[in-house]
């Protein structure tokens, strides 16, 4: 795996399934401080989070650009598409594998993955590929990752 | 699940399987097993997983993961005879 820059020039969010409440507020929170540090951010997941994202941003303050998970999928696989910094969010199984795909897919990028939800812990033994995780059993609070996610990142509280 | 959807399938583990579930059954019960890594596209869909992600082959059927944000992962069963040699000369046997 390749350094990175402090401060990455571009960042995919992978969103998973809305469900859980923290992720919206973790990935508007993430996208702000990415973006005011220079970050071009572009947030990936199914339509439902997508929609969720533009109700909760309509003048793309944020998250300025979004993108169909498959399509976002199509363009890496076919190498149109690349980022210096991927962020998955995980609190299911398949959010792991979209991790690990991302891993496999964009060997030289920084992966931090964000393993969140009831049973964190559980999916923490499964994410077995080279990642940083950041783990915390949030569902409804955000506040306790958010200050995990600062201190990974290096961002003041 | 996109083109996929489209298609004839059977599900053949129930929806709640975990990937490293649907791969065990794969081995146990496919005495044709071939390895792919992410991003294999099959059906005009990119497989996603942790690598190897296994396909069993039974003639021209075709068992395979299929996994979607908020559902998880499907094994999924889609007979193509077409598509199942494709398998074979792009695959891998061995993990």
């Amino acid at each position: 795996m390749t350094e990175t820059p402090q401060n990455p020039k571009s960042a995919i969010l992978l969103l998973g399934c809305p469900e859980v409440p923290v992720q919206m507020a973790i990935a508007l929170y993430m996208a702000h401080n990415l973006q005011k540090r220079g970050t071009g951010v572009l947030a990936t997941g199914n339509p439902s989070v997508l929609n969720l994202l533009k109700v909760s941003d309509p003048e793309k303050h944020y998250i300025p650009q979004t993108m169909i998970l498959d399509k976002c999928i199509e363009e890496i696989v076919e190498k149109r598409r690349t980022c210096d910094l991927c962020v998955v969010f995980a609190h299911n199984d398949a959010g792991i594998q979209y991790a690990a795909t991302m891993r496999f897919l964009l060997p030289d990028t920084r992966l931090v993955v964000i393993i969140f939800g009831k049973t964190p812990e559980v999916l923490d033994e499964t994410a077995t590929f080279p990642c940083e995780k950041i783990v915390d059993k949030a569902v409804h609070n955000p506040m306790q990752l958010k200050n995990k996610i600062n201190g990974v990142f290096g961002w003041a509280a | 699940m996109g083109c996929i959807e489209s298609l004839k399938y059977e599900m053949i583990l129930p929806l709640g399987a975990s990937f490293k579930e649907c791969l065990a059954y794969v081995e146990k019960n496919y005495k044709e097993v071939w390895y792919v890594d992410p991003g294999y596209k099959l059906f005009d869909s990119y497989l996603i997983g942790l690598p190897p992600i296994g396909i069993g082959l039974d003639g021209p059927r075709i068992v395979f993961p299929y996994t979607k944000p908020c559902h998880g992962t499907y094994l999924l069963g889609i007979e193509d005879a077409e598509e199942a040699d494709r398998v074979r000369k792009t695959a891998r046997k061995k993990k």
